[in-house]
């Protein structure tokens, strides 16, 4: 039994390395360990423990009571945390969920991020998404070109369209069982947006409504949301 | 009714000569008169009195000074919310917004001169009208009952002291009796409607009355996210529901509100509750105007202006549009459409071309929720369905209970869209 633990163990050291470098995302690592633990008696936190977090629900440490409703709803639409989500995640937490409550800005540097998720990955014992391929082909949640961020939205075409969406958000900001999207940084609008249209982020819902947006019109909703408070 | 209507207006011409228009001369702020403050009314007085600044006088006539809406009143049946949780009143449209809020009913309309008459007597003057009166029951439509017994027999599908009376007769049901529903046939206002109250009320007997029946009598031979409703029922009710069909006489059914039966092609069936949701068309103030064809109103789907005449736009359940379910969530979508386009034929402001949505959610039981819904735009012969998705069976618990919370996300952005 100890054998094979050990075997899985190294087999998996030796996939993890092709992420990134494990032995520097520990020094990484450091950065989140105020709030989370990981390895051998790891427990909840402020943070859940992170011990098999790869291929987890999101949202699933049955004993862990902080998270937010978002992140809740994203595990029970089906979001699991494998090697994509985690590395959009760590990117930009309220990126991809808008009310986390994880209070990290991210990681903008892509081989930080991957030397983390290399050292979080020997935890893992049944990962879900190995990649095959080199690091840099970790994907961000989706890729989009500089002139398609760089889009100035017109806020009041945004304000026409957005009446599509005050049926289910609210204007006020309120998060009752359907996320607030007010006050949002442009970028972090249009990047959601298109990973719903894109059908990267999975709510039925969104997915359909974001579907027939073109560029213009989600920087325009972009523009128009960020100025409400 | 055309005979009676040309009567009506030949009326009020005269009453017109001797009153002419304020508005006639093109002086003064445009006139928009909204009969019927729900889902379709409310919100577009609201976003026509707070897209156009102040430009354009709004006035809103609706009957009742509390509004019970109808999506959720199957909650309040079911025991999981308050009758007071979904009522709304119109203090915030007439205070924050300068919307003319007159608690009346419209009973007649001259096309011609632009009028509409109150039952108080009043008349209106408008350059635009919107009409969004919901539906009324075809007469006839179930032999043996109409309006005079509909205490004994409620049809419970204009929320309020309906809703209240069904469901304190649901309490008041002997221990095993039976629960009957006569659904209607399509196209009906709310199409998951009828099952979700099945849901409610099979959850509320199977607490307070377990050995009661439920017999659902239904004209159709399929209805709305039908898997998802018969895996519930068989899933949480086992047993207790049954549905007869139109193979079985579902659609060849009268009742006798004095004996308390239900005829079903011929066998005579004793009930204890009988819930009769009758064939439906557009209310009457649409008939009233000479805009319907056939039970509806048909629309222009760019705009959602009546076919028979363009100063008149009609939203929600009284329209034939196209393929857009008859709900709240619709009815709201449209408005904005009919809001934006008489804001632009007013005032000129820009007008962008029209799109609408919906999603229906219905709760089976206990964080139990599922969801229907689709996108559409308008063409040239309808309104038309682009994409759409449903719920599946065998979802899991953590994503039912994330749909039901959702639903209650939904209905407080809905209202607060509508009501301010």
């Amino acid at each position: 039994m100890t054998l094979a633990l050990s075997l899985i163990v190294s087999a998996n050291i030796g996939e993890a390395s092709e992420i990134g470098d494990a032995e520097q995302g520990k020094t990484v690592f450091k950065k989140c360990s105020a709030c989370h633990q990981v390895g051998p008696e790891a427990k909840n936190r402020v943070g859940p423990q992170l011990n098999a977090v790869f291929g987890r629900r999101a949202g699933g440490v049955e004993d862990y009571s902080r998270y937010s409703d978002g992140l809740k709803r994203a595990g029970a639409d089906g979001m699991v945390w494998d090697l994509d989500t985690l590395n959009a995640y760590l990117e930009n937490p309220k990126a991809l969920v808008s009310d986390t409550r994880m209070n990290f800005r991210g990681l903008s540097d892509a081989q930080e991020r991957a030397n983390l998720l290399a050292f979080l990955r020997i935890y893992s014992d049944n990962p879900a998404n190995i990649p095959e391929a080199q690091p840099t082909a970790i994907a961000p949640e989706v890729v989009l070109s500089p002139e398609l961020l760089a889009l100035v939205g017109d806020k009041d075409y945004g304000e026409y369209l957005s009446s599509e969406c005050l049926t289910c958000h609210q204007s006020n900001g309120s998060n009752q069982g359907i996320p607030a999207i007010t006050g949002w940084p442009t970028e972090d609008f249009v990047v959601a947006m298109h990973a719903y249209k894109q059908k990267i982020r999975v709510h039925p819902v969104m997915q359909m409504m974001a579907g027939r947006l073109s560029d213009e019109e989600i920087a325009a909703l972009a523009a128009y949301f960020n100025h409400l408070e | 009714m055309k005979i009676n209507r040309r009567h009506f207006i030949g009326a009020t011409a005269a009453a017109t000569l001797a009153a002419p228009l304020v508005n006639a001369g093109g002086h003064g702020r445009p006139k928009v008169v909204v009969i019927g403050g729900g889902a379709g009314g409310a919100t577009a007085a609201r976003y026509i009195a707070k897209d156009s600044k102040g430009e354009i006088d709004v006035t809103l006539v609706e009957p009742s000074r509390s509004y019970y809406t109808c999506f959720f009143s199957n909650l309040y049946i079911g025991g999981f919310r308050s009758l007071d949780s979904i009522a709304h009143s119109y203090g915030t449209l007439a205070s924050a917004y300068g919307i003319n809020v007159v608690h009346d009913w419209a009973i007649g309309i001259d096309r011609t001169a632009r009028t509409v008459t109150l039952a108080g007597g009043s008349v209106l003057n408008y350059d635009r009208l919107i009409l969004s009166p919901g539906i009324d029951f075809v007469e006839g439509a179930v032999p043996g009952w109409d309006v005079s017994t509909q205490n004994a027999m409620p049809h419970a599908y204009k929320a309020g002291s309906q809703t209240e009376l069904l469901k304190a007769q649901i309490e008041a049901m002997p221990q095993g009796g039976t629960f009957a529903m006569v659904a209607p046939p399509n196209p009906y206002r709310c199409p998951p409607g009828p099952y979700e109250r099945i849901s409610m009320v099979a959850h509320k007997l199977k607490a307070e009355n377990p050995t009661a029946k439920i017999l659902l009598i239904d004209p159709k031979e399929k209805f709305s996210k039908q898997a998802l409703f018969e895996e519930g029922w068989n899933t949480h009710y086992a047993g207790m529901v049954e549905r007869i069909g139109p193979d079985f006489g579902g659609d060849n059914v009268s009742v006798d509100a004095g004996a308390m039966t239900v005829t079903i092609d011929g066998t005579v069936e004793k009930v204890d509750v009988c819930n009769v949701i009758p064939a439906m068309k557009a209310g009457k103030i649409c008939e009233i105007a000479g805009i319907t064809e056939g039970n509806w109103a048909p629309v222009n789907g760019h705009t959602m202006q009546s076919r028979l005449d363009e100063n008149i736009h009609v939203l929600g359940d009284a329209t034939s549009q196209g393929d857009m379910p008859k709900s709240g969530f619709s009815a709201n979508s449209q408005a904005k459409v009919a809001a934006m386009a008489v804001r632009g034929a007013l005032t000129g402001s820009k007008v962008f071309p029209a799109k609408f949505s919906n999603t229906c959610w219905s709760l089976i039981d206990t964080d139990n929720g599922v969801k229907v819904g689709a996108t559409y735009e308008a063409t040239d012969e309808k309104i038309a369905k682009v994409d759409g998705f449903v719920s599946q069976t065998g979802e899991d618990a953590a994503l039912r209970k994330a749909t039901y919370e959702e639903s209650i996300g939904w209905y407080a952005g809905i209202t607060s869209d509508m009501f301010g």
